[in-house]
C-alpha cells in the first residue's frame, strides 16, 4: 500500500480545466518532482494535496487515510513556498517554532526543536533576527526548516528555489536532498527545471496540459521516455523523420541510411515515424563496435562549451547535433570534413512522425 | 536641481504658515484675557472648569473604543475580501466613500430612528454605543484604507497557507499572522480616527452625549478668551494623545527594518 496515493485527480475551473486524471503512488521516504511546463498543473496538483485546492473528482489518500476533503490545517504537512512566506512579524526562531505553538507544545520543547533545526540549516547564529534581515536563500532555509519542525507526514515544495541566483539553487538542491535522506521525510517537489527534477529526485512525475505523461526514474525518463512529449522536454533531441522498411528487425531509413534500432517496432512496415537522437550518444572513432549504426554528415560548426564540444552537421537535410567529451587528445572533426557518426542500436527512440 | 528645491522650499514654507498663523494666532489672542498684559488666565480658567476634564475623558474613552471596534470589524473583513473575494474590492472601496456622502445629521438621524424604542436610545450607556457605532462608520473609510494598504504590503494567501499547513486556526492566522503585520498601517488610521472623534460635534451633540466637541461649543459661545485657550489645549492634548499611543505600542510589529513583505 503506497504511503501517498492519488487516484483519477480531477480540477476545473470556470476558464476550463486545470489538472486531469491524475494517478500516482508515493512511497514512504520517496522523493518526487513534478516537472512540465509552465501552466501544466503542477502547482495545482500539489495545492490539492496540501488541501488548498478542493479536487473537483478524484481522491487523495496519506497513510491509509483519505485526505481527499480535509482541511489543510489538520493534514500535518510541510508547505515550502516559492515566496517564502516567512511571518515576517516573528523572528527566524519564531517563525520556526510556530506549528509547535499552534499545537501547543511545551516552550521548553519548542526551544529544543528549534535549536535543533537550526543546526540542520546551519543559521544557528541567526535565531533572532527577522526575516527581512535574511537574503534569499537563507530565507528559504528558514522556511524548509519552519516547515520541518513539525514533523509533517509530507513535505511539498512548490518551486522553492526559483527566486534564487544559480549558484545558491544548486548549493540549497543537495541540501534539501541531503536533509530529506536524513529525516526519510516523503517529499513533492515542484519545479520547471529539468536538471533539478532529475538530479534530485528518486522518480519524476512529467506533466504537460494537465495530464501525467510518465513517471518513473530519472535515468528512465531520459533514456526511454513513453511519449513525445516527454523525449522532447527532457534533455536535447535530434529528430530525424524516417521510414519503417522492416518492422520485426527493427530497421529504419532516414535520408536513404539505414538505421537499426535493435529492437522490433510496433509501427507497420513502410510508415512514417520520427527517429530522436541525444547529442551525446555519437561517437566518431568506432567505439561501439562493428555492430553501430553509422550515418554519414559534414562537420557546419564547431562550439566549445567546457566539457563538451558541440559539433553542427546536417544529415539528410535536418541538422543533427552532438556533443564529444572534451577528453585529451580528442581530435575534431575538420569543417566541411566528411564524418561518420557511430551510434549504438539501442539509443534510438523513435516517436510517432512529428 | 537647485532650482526644483528652491521651489520645494517655498512650497514647504508656505505650507507650513497656512498651518500654523491660526494656530498661533488663536494663541496669541488666548492670551489676552486679562486687558492690558499676556497672561495665562483663559487657561487657569479652562482648566478650572469640570466639565473640561469629564469631556476630555469621555471624548478619549469614545475614541479608544471606537478604535478597537473598528479594528476588529474592519480588519478581518479586510482580509477576507483580500484572500476571498478581491473581486469586492471595487464595491467594498465605494462604500468607504459612502461616510463622506452621507451627512452626520442624517447619520444621526437614520441611527436614532432605526433604533428607536430599543435600549440603545432610552438609557445613556445605549446612546454612547449609538455614538460609538456612528464613529465607528465615520472611521470605516481611514481604517478600511489602512488596511488594505497594510495588506498589500504581505503577501496574505500565502502567509495564510503558510500558517495553514503549520496547523493554525482561523482564529490565531487573524491575530498571530495578520493583526501584527498590519499593526503599524492600522495606527495611521487609528490617529486619524482619534483625531475625528476627539473633535466631533454633531453626533456627539444630537446624541445629547457629554463629550468633548459640545463642550467645546458650548464655551464658544458663552466666553470670549476660553475657547481660544481650550482649541489651543486641545491640540496639544490630541497630539500628546497619538504620541502617546504611538508610544504605547512601540516595539509591536516595528522589527521589520525592511517594512514587512
Ligand atoms: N484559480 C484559478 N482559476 C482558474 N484557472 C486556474 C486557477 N489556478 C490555475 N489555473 C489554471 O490551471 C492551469 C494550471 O495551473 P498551475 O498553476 O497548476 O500551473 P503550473 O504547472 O504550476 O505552472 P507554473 O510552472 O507556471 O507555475 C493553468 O492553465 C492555469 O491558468
Ligand atoms: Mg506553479
Amino acid at each position: 500500500m503506497p504511503f501517498l496515493e492519488i487516484v483519477n485527480l480531477h480540477k476545473r475551473y470556470p476558464g476550463g480545466v486545470a489538472v486531469e486524471q491524475v494517478n500516482l503512488a508515493v512511497e514512504r521516504g520517496e522523493f518526487i518532482s513534478f516537472l512540465g511546463p509552465s501552466g501544466c498543473g503542477k502547482t495545482t496538483t500539489l495545492r490539492m494535496i496540501a488541501g488548498f485546492e478542493t479536487p473537483t473528482s478524484g481522491t487523495l489518500t496519506i497513510d491509509g487515510a483519505d485526505m481527499t476533503r480535509t482541511p489543510t490545517s489538520q493534514r500535518n504537512i510541510g508547505m515550502v513556498f516559492q515566496s517564502y512566506a516567512l511571518f515576517p512579524n516573528m523572528s527566524v526562531a519564531d517563525n520556526i517554532g510556530f506549528g509547535l505553538r499552534v499545537a501547543g507544545r511545551p516552550a521548553s520543547e519548542i526551544r529544543e526543536r528549534v535549536a535543533e533545526l537550526l543546526g540542520i540549516i546551519h543559521l544557528a547564529d541567526f535565531a533572532q533576527r527577522y526575516p527581512a534581515q535574511l537574503s534569499g536563500g537563507q530565507q528559504q532555509r528558514v522556511a524548509l526548516a519552519r516547515a520541518l519542525a513539525i514533523r509533517p507526514r509530507v513535505l511539498l515544495l512548490d518551486e522553492p528555489l526559483s527566486a534564487l541566483d544559480a549558484k545558491i539553487r544548486i548549493v540549497l538542491r543537495h541540501e534539501i536532498r541531503a536533509i530529506q535522506r536524513q529525516l526519510g521525510i516523503t517529499t513533492i517537489y515542484v519545479t520547471h527545471d529539468q536538471e533539478e527534477a532529475l538530479a534530485l529526485s528518486d522518480r519524476v512525475v512529467v506533466m504537460n496540459n494537465g495530464r501525467v505523461e510518465q513517471i518513473g526514474t530519472p535515468s528512465a525518463i531520459y533514456n526511454t521516455p513513453q511519449t513525445a512529449f516527454v523525449a522532447s522536454f527532457i534533455g536535447t533531441l535530434n529528430v530525424l523523420p524516417a521510414r519503417v522498411v522492416n518492422r520485426d528487425a527493427g530497421h529504419l531509413e532516414v535520408g536513404g541510411q539505414v538505421v537499426r534500432v535493435g529492437r522490433a517496432l510496433t509501427d507497420a512496415t513502410g510508415s512514417q515515424v520520427t527517429l530522436a537522437l541525444r547529442p551525446e550518444i555519437f561517437s566518431l572513432n568506432g567505439a561501439y563496435g562493428p555492430d553501430a549504426n553509422r550515418l554519414s554528415a559534414v562537420a557546419e560548426e564547431l562550439s566549445f562549451l567546457g566539457p563538451t564540444v558541440r559539433v553542427r552537421t546536417h544529415v539528410a537535410g535536418h541538422a543533427l547535433s552532438f556533443d564529444l567529451f572534451n577528453t585529451t587528445g580528442l581530435v575534431l572533426p575538420q569543417l566541411g570534413e566528411q564524418i561518420e557518426l557511430h551510434f549504438a542500436p539501442e539509443a534510438c527512440l523513435v516517436l510517432p512522425p512529428g | 536641481m537647485r532650482r526644483a528645491s528652491y521651489w520645494s522650499w517655498l512650497w514647504l514654507i508656505l505650507g507650513s504658515l497656512y498651518f500654523a498663523l491660526p494656530l498661533l494666532a488663536t494663541f496669541q489672542f488666548s492670551l489676552l484675557a486679562k486687558k492690558g498684559e499676556i497672561g495665562l488666565t483663559a487657561y487657569a480658567s479652562v482648566f478650572r472648569d469640570s466639565g473640561f476634564a469629564s469631556s476630555f475623558a469621555f471624548s478619549f474613552q469614545t475614541a479608544l473604543a471606537t478604535i478597537v471596534i473598528s479594528a476588529l470589524l474592519i480588519v478581518p473583513t479586510t482580509y477576507w475580501v483580500h484572500l476571498r473575494l478581491p473581486e469586492l474590492r471595487p464595491l467594498i472601496e465605494f462604500l468607504t466613500l459612502l461616510p463622506f456622502v452621507v451627512p452626520a445629521v442624517v447619520l444621526v438621524f437614520g441611527l436614532s430612528r432605526s433604533y428607536n424604542r430599543t435600549p440603545l436610545t432610552n438609557s445613556h450607556g445605549g446612546l454612547h454605543l449609538l455614538l460609538i457605532a456612528a464613529y465607528v462608520v465615520l472611521s470605516f473609510p481611514y481604517m478600511y484604507r489602512a488596511v488594505d494598504t497594510g495588506l498589500r504590503a504581505i503577501n496574505v494567501r500565502a502567509l495564510t497557507e503558510a500558517a495553514q499547513s503549520l496547523g493554525a486556526r482561523w482564529p490565531t492566522i487573524l491575530f498571530r499572522v495578520i493583526f501584527p503585520n498590519v499593526f503599524v498601517a492600522l495606527l495611521s488610521g487609528a490617529f486619524v480616527t482619534f483625531a475625528i472623534v476627539m473633535g466631533e460635534f454633531t453626533i456627539a451633540a444630537l446624541l445629547a452625549q457629554p463629550a468633548f466637541g459640545p463642550y467645546i461649543n458650548l464655551l464658544s459661545s458663552s466666553k470670549v478668551y476660553e475657547p481660544s485657550a481650550l482649541a489651543v489645549v486641545s491640540f496639544a492634548l490630541t497630539w500628546a494623545s497619538i504620541g502617546l499611543l504611538q508610544w504605547l505600542s512601540r516595539g509591536v510589529g516595528q522589527n521589520q527594518p525592511g517594512g514587512p513583505r
